[in-house]
């Protein structure tokens, strides 16, 4: 009996293939909505909380100018000194990892790449959790005398060298040329899309004398602050000591600025998926329209096919096997809905997620209950329309125009 | 005529009124009726006479209002909707004036309807289904769609519906109402050959004499009560 609904029910949907589409067609889009939105949402939250790892622990980025404000450009660099004083002064720090940064041409044979030349010291590996895939770290040696040495990302790596191990290799920076000592293991894009293995390392005093000509400045200063400390409190100290340096008046404003980046990280990812939840919120919406337009595509079938269902009954369909076709024909209309809502998201998330190149983490979980839910809404809302169709009076139904 | 426990179908003082209070409208005012297996009857009568109430109670379509309709020795106003049409589907064939086929279905799947609701396997439905077209004369026609078969074709797989479970009363509501005259006989002959080869009792609603004159026994309607009830001799057919 039920196969026989079932088979009933699909040759009505083939019987009437166009108005069949449009009537799912509410319930595709709200499934594959409903699928996109949160798989990309999923993706997204991911992707930053991979980033706060990435990032390193308890890390702080002081630098030059107010974050958003113009006078980003105009502060004053750092000094070395500022580095050292933060260093000795402020106990909860762990490392302290004074930089400065610019972006330069790279030679390596015949190959040539652009990318960012970042001058620190071993510091910068520890503050960031960079790991070695070969060669080592800055010699103290190298660092006190300002030689240039460098160790490369993967990215860089991959342009330079192909699959090559480029350590020992010699690439020409900018104007001078130095030998690869060591090569960090990928870590892939970073917080805001960028990739952050697509960078070159060499001693802090090589990139002041060399890169930028200024052997003092220091644009950027990274910080690692201990286990357990209160990160507001340091960035109060580290405040109140830079401001000191700099000489500000109690009425000035900060020329520096101070980020936390597991904070920027937490609202960043919180952010992200209050966002999710609300696009699945909207997108869940459209599935409920959605599930208004079968409702009312049924309701027109079950008046345009009264005399059909009057022919039914005549010749002895009971009630329950009438209501039971036509809501075996709302169930499959949305079930079909929800597979070719699937089919949809998937190829709209494959797309989406290269385009944002967010990663796309295919999730079992909201693919099923999308369609459930859709095969609930053909329920839900089939229901009306099907008891309506069996509680037709067989003569009123076969005399029906 | 036929002994008191004989009758097939039996009406006892069946009254149908529709509709309540003022505006109600005694469609059938005490009516009996007595129909015997294997009869050819037909029911005719000006609109409004009640025959289709009296067709519709027969069918087991509609229950009475008051009095009995005994199905088998069965009280049918004692049954509840699904119990009568758990009737229709075990006992009655219908043939309707406008032919009724289901749009955009083979003359095969229309046959195989009430198959289809008795629970037969595929197999059984399909034999069983050409076996009734084959009846009627339309063998070979299985495929084609109600769009694509003529009104007196229509009819015929109609009528193959209606006899595709063997039933013991198939009933016609003017089965040649919408057919000219030449397919209106030859229907008409199909439904005689049933009645004679097969022995299905067939209840017949008609306001053409000619068509009538198929009938074993005609009973004539007027505002709700049978006015006359006369067998006929028996017809040569060709």
């Amino acid at each position: 009996m039920y196969l026989n609904a079932i088979l009933l029910a699909l040759r009505e949907i083939r019987r009437n293939l166009m108005r069949s589409f449009l009537t799912i067609l509410g319930i595709v889009i709200g499934v594959a909505a409903v699928i996109t939105m949160v798989t990309l949402g999923n993706g997204a939250t991911r992707m930053v909380s991979e980033q706060i790892s990435s990032l390193g622990s308890n890390l702080l980025i002081l630098r030059p100018g107010q974050r958003m404000g113009p006078a980003a450009f105009g502060s004053a660099a750092f000094r070395v000194s500022d580095a050292d004083a933060i260093r000795t002064q402020i106990w909860a720090l762990r490392g302290v990892a004074p930089t400065v940064s610019r972006s330069a041409p790279l030679v390596a044979g015949n190959e040539n790449w652009s990318s960012s030349v970042t001058g620190s010291t071993n510091e910068y590996f520890t503050i960031g959790n960079w790991q070695f895939a070969s060669g080592r770290p800055f010699s103290d040696e190298e660092q006190q005398s300002g030689r240039a040495v460098c160790i490369i990302g993967e990215t860089v790596r991959n342009k330079l060298f192909g699959r090559q191990n480029p350590v020992g290799a010699q690439i020409r920076v900018k104007n001078f040329s130095c030998p690869v000592v060591g090569l960090l293991v990928a870590k892939g894009q970073g917080a805001m899309g960028m990739d952050q293995d697509d960078m070159v390392l060499i001693p802090l005093k090589a990139a002041q004398r060399r890169l930028i000509g200024k052997p003092q400045d220091v644009t950027v200063i990274l910080l690692s602050m201990r286990d357990g400390v209160d990160s507001s409190q340091v960035m109060t100290q580290i405040r109140r000591l830079m401001r000191e340096r700099r000489k500000l008046a109690e009425s000035e404003d900060d020329n520096f600025t101070i980020m936390d980046t597991r904070q920027i990280a937490e609202t960043l990812s919180s952010t992200v998926g209050t966002m999710t939840t609300l696009l699945g919120a909207v997108a869940a919406v459209s599935l409920l329209v959605g599930g208004i337009g079968i409702m009312n595509i049924m309701l027109v079938s079950v008046t345009e096919r009264t005399r059909e269902i009057g022919i039914r009954l005549a010749i002895g369909a009971l009630e329950h096997e009438v209501l039971l076709q036509f809501l075996i024909e709302a169930v499959a209309l949305s079930m079909l809905g929800g597979i070719l809502g699937i089919v949809l998201a998937f190829a709209a998330c494959l797309v989406l997620s290269s385009v944002t190149q967010m990663p796309f983490d295919f999730d079992p979980g909201i693919n099923l209950v999308s369609f459930f839910f859709s095969a609930a809404i053909g329920v839900l809302f089939g229901y009306m329309p099907a008891r309506r169709a069996a509680r037709l009076d067989p003569i009123e139904a076969l005399r029906h125009e | 005529m036929s002994g008191k426990n004989d009758a097939l179908l039996e009406f006892r003082d069946v009254v149908k009124t529709y509709g309540q209070g003022q505006t109600a409208f005694q469609a059938l005012c005490g009516v009996d009726l007595r129909i015997a297996p294997g009869e050819f009857l037909a029911v005719m009568g000006p609109s409004g006479s009640g025959k289709s109430t009296a067709m519709n109670i027969l069918g087991c379509l509609d229950a009475p209002t008051s009095g009995a309709y005994l199905f088998q020795g069965v009280h049918v106003e004692r049954l509840d909707r699904n119990q009568r049409a758990l009737l229709r589907r075990h006992y009655l064939g219908f043939v309707f004036q406008g032919f009724n086929l289901l749009s955009r279905t083979s003359a095969q799947e229309n046959v195989e309807l009430p198959l289809l609701y008795r629970g037969e396997p595929a197999a059984q439905r399909h034999a069983a289904a050409r076996q009734a077209l084959a009846r009627v004369g339309l063998s070979g026609w299985e495929t084609h769609t109600s769009a694509e078969l003529s009104g007196g074709q229509q009819q015929r797989v109609a009528i193959a519906r209606a006899i595709v479970t063997q039933p013991l009363v198939l009933l016609a509501d003017e089965p040649t109402g919408n057919l000219d005259s030449t397919r209106s006989h030859e229907i008409m002959e199909l439904l005689v050959r049933l009645n004679r080869e097969q022995g299905i009792t067939v209840l017949m609603v008609t306001h053409e004499a000619d068509m009538s004159a198929y009938a074993q026994r005609i009973v004539h309607f007027v505002d709700g009560m049978v006015e006359s009830d006369a067998a006929q001799p028996e017809r040569e057919t060709q």
